[in-house]
């Protein structure tokens, strides 16, 4: 294992009860890796599995029917699915942290903000609430909010997104975490508060060294924060690729298709190229490869049977059946790509 | 159920919407047992008379205050009358009473809420400050008084009980009846050019149709239980009548020498009230999730 | 907030004058000639006009509507035609035992009503769940005279452990507590499950727990903590309502109450004391829900900092 190595997530697979008896895997066969200080994308339409990727990695699926019923999370060394729930409770907050999408509805809304951010501060902490309320103020300020006292005595609804993910980012960092999880963390903001939240997290990670996985759908957020990213669709990561690498020669069919479909400046687009169809629902998968009903390119062989997610070269990884058998065609005939 | 759509097929449109709302029902237990429990009373309600084993108003003076036994399994009470005869026959009125005023109530209430909801202005400020006021009585002090003015007696419980429902079922067809109107459909029903009468009746009440069952079916638990409550306090079915309340009043009186006059016919009114309330609640979570 | 208060107690002004004016007319709106109805028909053609002269009622009915008033903003309620005595000295002399049994009901059954809710929601689904659920539905379908009558047979007449009635000693108040609480309890567990059930799905709860929060306090300190502010709500629009509840408790427990006054007052024909009741019950009510409001600005900040 690489010494860098802070988060490896190996054939990871949640499934969510639909019946009593019936159970369906949102995710499946995920395995990904993040390296320390580093920011990786995980990219994917909505309902692809990011965010139940997200929340199985810290256990957060209670308030669902989802489980985990197989794979690992490696996280310094210890297996995240193996700690008791107690032992969890230590990570959650102290050594691993969480923003979401909707910062308006993910800060409690009858707690004042230094309350909320307090309680985060001392729950991983000796302070007491004295050293805790001004370590809460230095926080705020870190995140570059001007006004931090004034801010601190507001409700929630008293704030505006970009100041409400603001906070929530102070709260996650409160406690230095290791890795910072931000699922889809400028969605729901305006683009100019977008580019600023992005601009923060890039600078939490180059001050602090704070790993960062960034789930996103937008290829545009990865091009311009990420170094790695993958690619999930239908419960499954199809490529791995670093980010220029994946720009410039994209190896999925998907893939392909969600950077064509990127619209460019400067060029007519009067025919935006999309992929046809949409994500298919958790309880209706197609068999085989799970994207061949949208596939230009399917063959016989999509339908029945689901590809491996494999090395297409040094850097790459493709699950993909059309770059299977040319890699393996070229391995055998031993002329690898290098 | 969610279709996808990855593959072009069209929308499924095997099973009817009815059909649908039938098998979430019957998954419910306990709301499918509650159906069975009030088609067992609306029988009794019909039948009464004809299956009650004795003359409900027979007296034997020979049998009074008879504790539960083969022959008379409820036992008798003080005039050596069948307690099991009366009470089914008295299932009738009692069933009748409730059911007569949620449907006068859901009538009127439903009638003011759409006029309310649809033309706006007075006629909702009207409406919906008659219904603050009837709101702001307890509901059995307003039976009660109005009981008090018009005098005791069966018709006038229904009355009563009939009063106090109206603002619930105004309230809900109002709002339900607002937001219709600022949807599209009924927009585009006007923009044709349909009369007012038209719209209100073919667009806005099927639309509204889920919450009122689920309202009716609950009302008629809290009707029976007002007008238990009204004819235990005297002011309804006269005492020698068959009537669940009233036969729960005067056995009020033996409780220490035979508490089953006091046991069964309350827990008739118990069964038939958990049994709406029961239904109510199975409706509403097949019929309208979202109201929970 | 202050502008919030001001509106709210001023826009219930209105709605105290037309109760007042409705329960003043009650006496009207029975049928017959009110004094006939109060004195009885063994009453001489005399006494009646005297008694019409003594109650106002020879004047004309807007006249008698505002002196009405002007005696009900001075404390004064008439005087029972039957006791001869002031209705409000009759009032004060039953209030105690009603707020008492009032009190011990709201008490019990909030914390009951709570922790049942609270409970059958964080284990939704689960056996618990259908337990309180099914005590819920039972509490709301009971009719309370009932359920009063049956524990007198069975702790009073057959154990003997409380008594039947009355209110000699503090042990006469746990059966009509109980009794009266029942609903409430029900109403409050349905309603705060259903709350919290809310509460826990929503993006906050999930932010807690990501800080590391404890489920215990994740629970308390977030999910109930919001819901509150709704329970709050019930809670008072059920209070409100119960001590127009008692009339049929004290009726079971013959418990010398206000409830019980009404009704005794009604058989009697005291239409003056019925009436000050109505007015009591219903002002009460309106009142109580009134300051519910209110309470629901000071704990919900959104209103609150308006």
């Amino acid at each position: 294992m690489n010494e860098n190595n802070l988060l490896k997530v190996e054939n990871l697979r949640t499934e969510f009860k639909i019946s009593r008896k019936k159970s369906v895997a949102a995710i499946s066969d995920v395995t990904f890796e993040i390296d320390k200080g580093e920011i990786v994308g995980l990219v994917g339409e909505s309902g692809c599995g990011k965010s139940v990727t997200s929340l199985s990695i810290i256990r957060l699926l209670n308030d669902t029917s989802g489980e985990i019923t197989h794979g690992s999370v490696w996280f310094k060394g210890n297996n995240l699915l193996k700690l008791s729930d107690e032992e969890m409770r230590h990570i959650r907050g102290k050594e691993i942290a969480m923003i979401f999408q909707e910062p308006m509805t993910s800060l409690n809304p009858v707690l004042r903000i230094d309350n909320q951010l307090i309680e985060a501060i001392q729950l991983h902490t000796e302070y007491t609430k004295q050293e805790a309320r001004k370590h809460a103020l230095e926080t705020l300020r870190s995140v570059g909010i001007p006004d931090p006292e004034r801010v601190s005595r507001c409700y929630p609804h008293q704030l505006s997104g970009g100041m409400s993910q603001r906070v929530m980012i102070a709260m996650a960092m409160s406690c230095y975490p290791d890795l910072l999880i931000a699922d889809e963390p400028t969605t729901a903001l305006d683009v100019t508060i977008q580019a600023q939240i992005l601009d923060l997290m890039q600078g939490i990670r180059n001050t602090r060294g704070t790993s960062i996985l960034l789930i996103t759908h937008d290829l545009g957020i990865v091009a311009e924060t990420c170094s790695r990213v993958y690619v999930m669709y239908a419960g499954r990561i199809i490529e791995e690729a670093p980010v220029d690498i994946l720009f410039s020669n994209p190896s999925h069919p998907y893939t392909q298709g969600l950077i064509a479909s990127i619209p460019k400046l400067g060029l007519e687009a009067e025919s935006l190229p999309f992929i046809p169809g949409s994500v298919p629902d958790i309880t209706m998968m197609p068999g085989g490869c799970r994207f061949h009903p949208r596939c230009r390119y399917a063959t016989e062989i999509c339908s029945q049977k689901e590809p491996e997610l494999i090395s297409i070269n040094e850097s790459q990884k493709c699950r993909c059946w059309l770059k299977t058998s040319e890699y393996s065609i070229k391995t055998e005939n031993g002329e690898s790509r290098k | 159920m969610q279709t996808s759509t990855f593959i072009d097929q069209p929308i499924k449109k095997a099973e009817s919407r009815a059909k649908y709302y039938f098998r979430k029902f019957f998954q419910r237990k306990t709301a499918v047992i509650a159906a069975v429990i009030i088609l067992i009373f609306l029988f009794f309600a019909i039948f009464g008379p004809q299956i009650a084993p004795f003359d409900p108003s027979l007296p034997d003076y020979d049998n009074l205050y008879g504790a539960p036994d083969a022959v008379h399994w409820f036992g008798t009470d003080e005039f050596g009358r069948d307690v099991l005869s009366r009470l089914l026959v008295g299932t009738r009125n009692s069933l009748g009473v409730s059911l007569a005023s949620v449907l006068i109530g859901a009538a009127i209430g439903t009638f003011l809420g759409v006029l309310a909801g649809y033309y706006g202005g007075i006629i909702d400020s009207i409406v919906m400050r008659g219904s603050d006021i009837l709101f702001a009585m307890p509901d059995i002090l307003l039976a009660i008084a109005i009981v008090a003015i018009i005098g005791p007696g069966i018709i006038n419980v229904v009355i009563a009980v009939a009063v106090f429902t109206i603002p619930s079922f105004a309230r809900i067809m109002r709002s339900a009846t607002l937001s219709v109107k600022s949807s599209l459909y009924v927009e585009a029903a006007r923009s044709i050019g349909c009369k007012n009468s038209r719209i209100l009746w073919v667009h806005i009440f099927p639309s509204t149709v889920q919450s009122m069952i689920v309202n009716f079916t609950m009302r008629i638990g809290t009707a029976i239980l007002a007008a238990a409550s009204l004819s235990f306090l005297g002011y309804g079915a006269k005492v020698d009548e068959p009537d669940w309340g009233a036969m729960l009043s005067s056995g009020r009186n033996y409780l220490d020498i035979a508490p089953h006059l006091v046991y069964f016919p309350g827990l008739l009114i118990f069964i038939a009230v958990l049994a709406f309330n029961l239904l109510g609640d199975g409706l509403r979570d097949t019929l309208d999730p979202k109201l929970k | 907030m202050g502008r919030y208060f001001v509106k709210r107690v001023l826009g219930t002004i209105p709605l105290l004058l037309v109760i007042s004016f409705l329960i003043f007319m009650f006496i009207h709106l029975i049928p017959g000639d009110p004094v006939r109805n109060m004195a009885g028909r063994e009453a001489t053609t005399e006494e009646l006009e005297n008694l019409r002269e003594s109650m106002g009622f020879n004047k004309p009915l807007y006249q008698q509507y505002f002196s009405y008033l002007n005696d009900l903003v001075h404390g004064d309620l008439g005087i029972s035609y039957k006791t001869k005595l002031p209705v409000s000295e009759m009032m004060i002399g039953r209030l105690k035992p009603t707020l008492k049994l009032t009190f011990f009901a709201t008490l019990w059954s909030t914390i009951v009503g709570i922790a049942i809710g609270v409970l059958s929601a964080v284990n939704r689904g689960k056996l618990i769940d259908y337990l309180g659920m099914l005590i819920a539905i039972s509490g709301i379908s009971i009719p309370g005279f009932w359920l009063g009558l049956v524990m007198i047979q069975i702790f009073s007449v057959k154990l003997g452990w409380v008594p039947t009635g009355g209110l000699d000693t503090w042990r006469s108040y746990i059966l009509p507590s109980i009794t009266l609480g029942c609903g409430i309890m029900a109403i409050l567990a349905r309603f705060s499950r259903s709350s919290m059930l809310d509460s826990l799905g929503e993006d906050y709860v999930r932010t807690a727990r990501a800080k590391g929060q404890r489920e215990r306090l994740v629970i308390l300190r977030h999910a109930f903590r919001n819901s509150l502010v709704q329970v709050v709500t019930v809670i008072g629009l059920q209070i409100g309502g119960l001590l127009a509840g008692s009339v049929l408790i004290e009726t079971v427990f013959t418990i010398p109450g206000l409830g019980r006054l009404l009704v005794d007052s009604l058989a009697f024909r005291d239409y003056k004391v019925v009436q000050a009741l109505l007015l009591f019950f219903s002002f009460e009510y309106i009142l109580i829900n009134l300051i519910v409001d209110l309470l629901y600005g000071v704990l919900n900040p959104r209103i609150r900092l308006k």
